[in-house]
């Protein structure tokens, strides 16, 4: 196998392109007859830093349980960087950091206790190197202070903080995160976002499991989303953007006629706010709207198309926004 | 992984607690003697009234009370939570992606399991032997075959008795073991074993299911007393012995095929 980390490099030109670090084909898990996750085909790239959203109860959490081997599929295979799973569990899973559905570690112990009994429950758990790396990977998510407190006085950001630095104990290869954020203070956000950002720079993959859209758009490079246990999309993020439909905002003091003008080029969606007026595109060039509009006798103050956000698009794609799926 | 995981679960307050507690049994009950001044007059445990004549006695007198519920309670809150405790905990699916291995996981928690069966015998003993010895006289000691050994090998019988207590106690482990991969409530799996453990101490007594009585696990709890005969008797203690590695292995085996296949939700 590749050494610490060394796979995730972006490879050298001339070499075939490196096998995803996840793919799977057709699994589903069903618990009893519901299908908690529905023939699903993930492809995340090396390197990548992928976004894999959905509404709670869309089926993220079951899906990474059955990559990391914790659940058996009722159909279906996946493969981590290649080598078909749960086979090659023992050989693959040492390079993969976890956080799945929160922290969990033992109340009794302390934080650097902890990080020590996970450690040595696996391979590659050099004992020498221990305490160093134990001290390292609590000093990059700041809780050096803490590291002696038993766990049971934690928070709940640095219980959470505490699960990266378990996964971030050793050199991986991939990263999976579900909700990394969550019980954080928009401090530790926003340093856990400079930590991934980091991590996918040393060319880590990261697959980031997540209800936080800003969080995705600000720090993945792919997407996927799910909702009621299928993949609805998946894609770079701008390619998942592209396909949203794009608005033309304008704006000037004659709203009621640009309106007008508008709705006869076929614009859908109007919206109109003090002096701005907004609508969906539809294909129409942004610059035939502009020449319109002028001829119209309008004062164009400002002419923009806007990009749909990732939350625009995940709304549209999964039709329920934020509710609970079921 | 061995050592950390007898060092974690041995350091915990709850395992350090029971110990204490089973250490305090036999120490208590020689107080209790010694305050009550004189050799009872024979109803007691069996070994209780040699106390006051030699303070070893005080260690198997301890065994004796303990054996048929204390020792088993113990036993049963530190299987049962084996492993639904790690499940209820949440650690058991980071354990098991770090990957420490489903076999080798259980086969860990099955050695400490049986490292604190023969700890807590062995707490027993020790509390026994100190408290014996602080109150009471001690000497060469008598067994009950009316012959007498040395205080050295006295003492030696009754740390093996301490171990033969522990090991007859490793058939509940396992059914313990087996429970506790059923379930993500470590208190379910508790109560499940020490249910079980009274239920086969209850058959033992029920004369009409004589055929089963050979076969309960609780049916040799009482074996360790003829270590204390002289010669040493052994086919009882074989026999249990024998027996605790019949349940070791059938309870093992589907703890096993249970633990190695189940989906970890928790």
């Amino acid at each position: 196998m590749d050494g610490p980390a060394g796979a995730a490099g972006t490879p050298a030109p001339g070499t075939p392109a490196p096998a995803p670090a996840i793919e799977t084909t057709g699994l589903s898990k069903h618990f009893g007859k519901v299908p908690a996750v529905d023939g699903i085909d993930l492809h995340v790239p090396v390197g990548s830093v992928f976004g894999f959203l959905g509404p709670n109860g869309s089926g993220k959490t079951t899906t990474i349980r059955v990559l990391l081997g914790l659940l058996n599929p009722t159909a279906g295979t996946w493969m981590l960087f290649g080598r078909p799973m749960p086979q090659a569990s023992m050989q693959i899973l040492p390079k993969v950091g976890a956080l799945i559905e929160g922290p969990a570690f033992y109340p009794w112990l302390s934080g650097a206790q902890n990080l020590a009994r996970f450690d040595a429950a696996g391979p590659d758990g050099d004992r020498p190197t221990r305490r160093a790396r134990i001290d390292l990977a609590l000093a990059r998510v700041g809780l050096t202070a803490a590291a002696g407190k038993k766990y049971k006085a934690y928070s709940l950001g640095m219980r959470q903080r505490l699960g990266l630095a378990s996964a971030l104990l050793r050199p991986r290869e991939l990263l999976v995160l579900d909700e990394p954020t969550n019980g954080m203070d928009p401090q530790g956000t926003r340093e856990i976002r400079h930590l991934i950002q980091e991590l996918a720079g040393d060319g880590t993959t990261v697959f980031l499991s997540s209800h936080l859209l800003s969080e995705v758009e600000q720090v993945c490079t792919h997407v996927a989303v799910m909702s009621l246990g299928k993949i609805l999309a998946q894609s770079t993020i701008a390619e998942l953007q592209a396909t949203g439909a794009r608005r033309l905002a304008v704006e000037t003091v004659q709203v009621s006629v640009a309106a007008t003008v508008l709705e006869r080029l076929g614009l859908t969606d109007l919206t109109i706010e003090g002096d701005a007026i907004s609508a969906r595109l539809d294909g129409q060039a942004p610059e035939d709207c502009c020449r319109a509009l002028v001829d119209a006798g309008v004062g164009v103050r400002s002419l923009t198309t806007v990009r749909p956000t990732l939350e625009d698009t995940f709304v549209a794609l999964t039709g329920e926004g934020f509710d609970v799926a079921r | 992984m061995w050592r950390a995981e007898l060092i974690s679960q041995f350091r915990r307050r709850r395992v350090k607690a029971l110990l204490l507690v089973l250490a305090a049994v036999p120490a208590l009950l020689a107080v209790l003697v010694y305050l009550s001044g004189g050799p009872s007059n024979g109803q007691g445990p069996t070994f209780l009234d040699e106390v006051t004549r030699n303070g070893v006695f005080a260690a198997l007198a301890g065994l004796t009370v303990t054996v048929p519920f204390f020792l088993p309670l113990t036993v049963a809150v530190v299987a049962g939570d084996s492993i639904a405790g790690e499940a209820s905990l949440g650690t058991l699916r980071y354990l098991l992606v770090r990957p420490a291995g489903r076999s080798r996981l259980l086969l860990i928690k099955a050695v400490t399991i049986g490292a604190y069966c023969l700890a807590a015998a062995l707490a027993v003993a020790a509390g026994g032997l100190i408290a014996g010895v602080i109150l009471f006289p001690v000497g060469r000691v008598t067994t009950l075959s009316a012959t007498t050994l040395s205080l050295g090998a006295g003492i030696g019988r009754t740390l093996l008795a301490a171990l033969v207590v522990g090991a007859s106690l490793f058939g509940m482990a396992a059914i313990g073991l087996f429970i506790s991969t059923l379930t993500d409530v470590p208190v379910g799996a508790m109560a499940a074993t020490v249910g079980l453990a009274v239920l086969s101490a209850v058959l033992g007594g029920v004369s009409q299911v004589q055929a089963i009585h050979p076969w309960l696990f609780t049916r040799g709890w009482f074996a360790f007393g003829d270590l204390l005969r002289d010669p040493v008797q052994w086919t009882a203690i074989s026999h249990d012995l024998a027996l605790q590695v019949a349940y070791m292995a059938v309870f093992g085996a589907a703890a096993w095929a249970r633990f190695t296949t189940k989906d970890v939700l928790a």
